[in-house]
Order: structure tokens, then sequence, then C-alpha cells
């Protein structure tokens, strides 16, 4: 390790805005068009200074019509450039999702093989701050259901910069959710652990590796985005207050879903919590654990999902915080796996 | 039209027989074990097959101005843009066929013809093309380059938002494109006329500041001086153009279609306007000599015969081969 290097702690948000103007800069190619990226510097605060640095000629505010700038950004990849698209929140797929599904997905495919799309989808998820089902959602399984896309989602700023790398670089479209509650921004609450250190040099984070972000030996607790946190909040109560050493999981690709990381990991530990805040049903969850059953691993607990239950997500604090997964939530969860046997 | 011995008239006439050689072609093929009973995934070419007899003039007329490096996205209806486009047709015939030689491998079908060489693609869903040339457009105009893209799209799309957010758009950007509107009448079953609020969508145009150019009459000879305009206006950096083409199905909305919803007559009225026969007439009476035009007219059929034996002769793709091509693989850089 060089001891040189500085220690540059720093949000999601500030991390995204760089990794695209590093990007920028070495790859004339790529140019960043959304809703309000260009001279407020994205809502989300993902393409600040970008503007100012690069020009109106590779950094596009557009009207509001993502059918119509989704479906120009799949064009320009078709013809050799790497646009990195943002769709402010993920709740608004609604309006354009055959550009996404139905064009960028399958241009490689319904082409031979003849056709890329090098595109980046960038889009917000999660709720918590009390914006309705409207504007809180996740949509994890939604995209991870959808062949043709690759999903990422980083749960701190270290792995957001080698995620954004990897994704500009890939050849095809990756869909890169960042969540609300990491991203950083003075008016959403962050939690801290997804501030990180980022090193200034150029890494990659790869597309389709989980991560082993705490190791343990009693229990698997998978998660994403912001329940990594979860994940490892109930992680330290569990070691601290039950002598439990649970092994913690960071999904950070949907699809592919490195299900290796996590098959090796419960066959290790025989339990398992799956911890994600999309919709319970037919969800991402229900996927990790349908391919537990399929390896055929041996639990000693029947396995664990906490997920959003399947109800719009509400507005009112009360409501809100009692159906959005949190660590208490996956605290119980493992404990419940962890104090049963099957 | 008083000048006779233009070449791209002669192109024009020779493309658009190739088209109707090569759907004349396909019909026969396409009931080919869908008799007695119609089903549509029988035979050598199954699902939905969408004809473009008829419309031939609104690809030639376009296209003839159209170089390799310039895009063309076209429709669930696309084989005659294809054509025009320049499309190989030997491998188009075989992803008609499901062949493993076809454009992508038996993977996209009829609705789904990628053309990298040429620019071309199109997709099965009503005006969602338009997205895509907008940003072929756009990535010719960050280059410097003064390649265009022309989206074809139906009637029936001008009431899609996709058409309203890419021509607001791509007016600006002042982007290099072309939307041709291929106007027949009908929306699978239901009239324009029953469902658009206005009689012509070129007038469309002026609530997006462009040109908006209506062509009537089917006409190679229009479209093609029309489209001249506006693809010189593109290149120039002058911005997009809309142009609407009045022209006529002269089959249902697919092979199999009952076409219960037209008025009696109306087929045998719009047969006897073929646009083809009347522009051989025309092309005679402005003194181009016949056997040219016989030449033209074996030309294309010899090209359609050689892509159908070539679709007929190739081997079914290899059941494996339906999970490659779902990514492309990472290029350096």
């Amino acid at each position: 390790m060089n001891t040189a290097t500085a220690i540059r702690k720093q949000t999601i948000a500030k991390t995204m805005s760089e990794a695209l103007a590093s990007e920028m800069e070495r790859d004339p190619s790529v140019v960043v068009l959304g809703e309000d990226i260009g001279k407020l510097g994205g809502v989300f605060g993902n393409t600040g200074g970008l503007l100012e640095r690069f020009g109106t000629d590779r950094v596009f505010d557009t009207p509001i019509s993502e059918t119509g700038f989704i479906g120009a950004a799949v064009g320009m990849a078709g013809a050799g450039m790497r646009p990195v698209v943002e769709l402010m929140f993920v709740d608004f797929f609604g309006v354009c999702m055959d550009a996404i599904y139905n064009l960028a997905a399958k241009q490689a495919y319904f082409s031979g093989g003849q056709v890329s799309c090098p595109m980046v989808l960038m889009t917000s998820v999660g709720g918590g701050y009390g914006d309705a089902g409207q504007h809180s959602q996740c949509l994890y399984a939604t995209f991870g259901h959808l062949p043709g896309m690759k999903v990422v989602i980083p749960s701190n700023a270290h792995d957001a910069k080698g995620l954004m790398l990897a994704a500009i670089r890939d050849a095809n479209p990756v869909v890169f959710m960042f969540h609300k509650a990491l991203q950083g921004m003075g008016w959403l609450g962050t939690v801290a652990g997804s501030i990180t250190d980022v090193p200034e040099s150029d890494y990659e984070v790869p597309i389709g590796k989980a991560g082993v972000v705490r190791e343990g030996t009693d229990i698997t607790l998978v998660g994403l985005g912001i329940t990594v946190h979860h994940c490892l909040a109930a992680a330290d109560a569990l070691s601290r207050e039950d002598g439990v050493e649970a092994e913690v999981i960071d999904i950070r690709t949907i699809a592919p879903l490195d299900r290796e990381t996590i098959l090796a990991s419960v066959r290790k530990t025989g339990r398992v919590a799956v911890v994600d805040d999309d919709y319970l049903s037919c969800g991402l969850a229900g996927e990790v654990i349908a391919s537990i059953a399929e390896a055929g691993i041996p639990l000693a607990s029947p396995p664990q999902r906490v997920s959003h239950p399947d109800i719009p997500i509400p507005f009112s604090p009360a409501l809100e915080h009692a159906v959005l997964p949190n660590a208490e939530m996956t605290l119980a969860a493992a404990r419940q796996s962890v104090g049963e046997r099957s | 039209m008083s000048i006779t011995n233009q070449p791209h008239r002669l192109w024009m006439y020779e493309n658009m027989v190739k088209s109707r050689a090569f759907e004349d072609a396909i019909k026969p093929a396409y009931f080919e074990g869908k008799t007695p009973r119609f089903n549509m995934a029988k035979g050598p070419i199954p699902g939905e097959m969408h004809l473009s007899d008829g419309q031939e003039p609104c690809a030639v007329g376009v296209c003839a101005h159209l170089r390799a490096g310039d895009t063309v996205t076209a429709t669930h209806r696309p084989h005659h843009a294809a054509i025009a486009k320049g499309v190989d047709l030997d491998r188009m015939a075989a992803e008609i066929f499901g062949r493993e030689t076809g454009l992508s491998g038996g993977r996209g079908g009829h609705m789904h013809l990628f053309d990298a060489s040429v620019n071309f693609a199109c997709s099965g869903i009503i005006a969602q093309g338009m997205g895509p040339a907008l940003g072929a457009a756009m990535a010719a105009k960050l280059r410097g380059s003064d390649a265009v893209a022309v989206a074809y799209i139906g009637e029936g799309a001008a009431n899609q938002g996709a058409f309203h957010e890419v021509m607001n758009l791509a007016s600006v950007w002042r982007a290099p494109l072309i939307v041709v509107i291929e106007d027949n009448g009908y929306g699978v079953s239901v009239s324009k006329a029953s469902c658009t609020a206005l009689s012509r969508n070129a007038d469309r145009a002026a609530a997006y500041a462009m040109p908006g150019i209506h062509v009537a009459g089917n006409d190679p000879d229009a479209i093609y001086e029309v489209a001249g305009d506006a693809i010189a206006r593109a290149r120039r950096g002058e911005g997009p153009s809309l142009i609407e083409i009045e022209t006529s199905r002269l089959e249902g909305h697919f092979m199999g279609d009952q076409e219960g919803y037209r008025p009696d007559g109306e087929k045998d009225r719009l047969k006897a306007i073929d646009p083809i026969p009347r522009y051989r007439e025309r092309l005679l009476a402005d003194g181009l000599d016949a056997a040219e035009l016989a030449a033209c007219e074996n030309r294309a059929q010899q090209a359609v015969d050689a892509a159908f034996a070539f679709a007929r002769g190739s081997a079914l793709p290899d059941p494996a081969s339906a999970f490659t091509s779902v990514f492309a693989e990472r290029t350096p850089g």
C-alpha cells in the first residue's frame, strides 16, 4: 500500500460526479444526458461541475421526455458513443420502459451481436424520507428480471467509483442504481457507513461480483445498497449481545447475480437472512433463497426474508417506518434464524 | 417529370420491384404449413408477417439520397425500407426464415432486422424507432459528420408519446433527423380519420418549429424531391424535418388479416393505383427504354430468387446459440 496516498473520505454523490468527470476526460465518446444534470448538477448531485468542465456538447440538460432521451441514448450507443443517462427516480421508468427493456436491452441480441449498447442508466432508488410510493421504490427485481441489462448498486462511495468506471466501460446497458439514503445529499439523511475512502487511482469494482464485507461463521446476512448497512448493524449487535458471528454479503450486482459468493458463504454458515427494501413477492430475496434451495445446501433453520411488504410505500413516517426494512428487523430475522433448528 | 434518364429513377424502380418481388415470394412461403387451418406458429416462416407492398415509394424516394453511413430505423413493416437502404438481401431472407445465416442468426425475425454495415435497424414497437434514430443523428452531429438519420413511422405512431418527445428534442438539438410518416390510412384496423384529431400529421411539425411537408400521390418522384430537400437541409446542419407521405397498404395489417374493417371495394381501388405499374408507365412515357426496365425487373427477381434459395438452403440455428449475444463482449479502450 502506498502510504503517501491520502485518505479521501467522500460521499457517493461526489464520487459519482468525480468518476464521470475522469471518464469523460479519458474517453471523448462519453456524454451525459438527463433532467437537471447540467446547471443543477443533478438532483442527487451526481453530475456536479460536468457542464462547466465539458460544455453543452457533452452534457445535455433534457426536457422531461424520458422516452425521447433514453431512446436517443440507445441510438448514440449503437453509433459508438457511451452515453450516461440519468432517470431521476426509478419510479419514473413507467413512462419510458420500452426504450429500456425493448430497445437498450435487446439491441445486442436482436442484432446478433452486430450492434452493442454501451450505455449507463443512473437512477435513484429507496425511501425512508416521506416521499411516498411514486418516489421511494427500489424495483431491483423488476430490472433484475429483464435480460440484456446489467444492474448494479453500490453500498458505499468506494464501490460507487469502481462500479461507475466498470459500468461506463462495459459494452452493454448497465442500470446503475444509487440509494437516496446513501447519497450524501445535505437534504437527505445519509448513512455514515456509505461515506468511505475513495482512492484517486483508476480502479474498477467488477460487475457480477458480490463482496464479503464482514466475515463470520454462524449466519449469512445478504443485502444490497442500504440494507448492507442494516446487515452490518445487525451483525455488530449479534456479535456484541448474542455471541453470534454473522457473515455479511454485499450483492453489489443484481444482474448478473453472483450466486457463487452467496452459496459459498451459506455452505459455510448453514443459515441465511436476505434483506432487501424492494417488494417481497417475486423479489430479489426470493431469488437468492431459491438459488440456495436449488443448490441443495442444507440449512440449520428456515431461510429468512426481510423485504418491503406487498403494499405501496406509504407516506406518513408512522406508516413508512413500520414497513420499511431496517436494522432492527434484520436483527430480529437473524435471531429467529439462529434460535431455530430446521 | 421532364428529365428522362436520371439514374436514380431506375434505381428507385428497381428497388421497388425488388421489394415487391421479395414480398411476393414471402406470401406462398408464409402459408406453407399454415393450410388448411391458419396457424401462425406453423411453416417455415412463423410469427406475424407485415407486408409493405404499396408503400415502396416511401422507401425508395427517401433512401435514394442516403449513404451507408446514414442511419435508418424502420417499423414492424420494414422490408421495403431495408431493401432500399441496402440491407443484405440473402441474410435478411435467412433471418425471416429463422436460419443461422440470418442477420442475427434467427434471434430477431422479420420485425427486428439489423444490418450494421448499412446502419439499418427496426423495432416492433410503434414510434420507438424514433429515439434511436435521434441518437444516431446526434452522434453524427457531435462528431462533426454530415451523416443524417431517418426514422420511418406509420401514421398511427404520430399519436404516440414517443413521437412528440422526439420531435421536440430533435428540434431543440437541431438534430440531422428526418421523420418520415408513411400514412397508409390504418393502424391495424382503426382508420386514421377515426382516431387522429387533424387530417394532416405534417401540420404537427409546426408545434415543434420544424418544416412539415405533406406528399400526396404515393409518387416516388415527388417523394424524392421532398426528401432531397429535407436531407440536404439536415446535412447542412439546419435541423430536422417531418415528411408525411400518403401511401397505401395493399394487404392487411398482417398476413391472415381478414380486413373486414375496410369499406367495400377499397382494396380494388387501391390495387388499381398500385404505384409500381404506374411508375413503370410514367418511365416509359418519359422515354425510358422498356428493355432497360425489363433488365431492372430481371435483376430484382434474380436477387430475390437467390436470397430465398440462400435462406431455404441455410441451416436452422443451433439451439445453444439462443444463449449467445445477450451481452456484447467488452471492447478495449
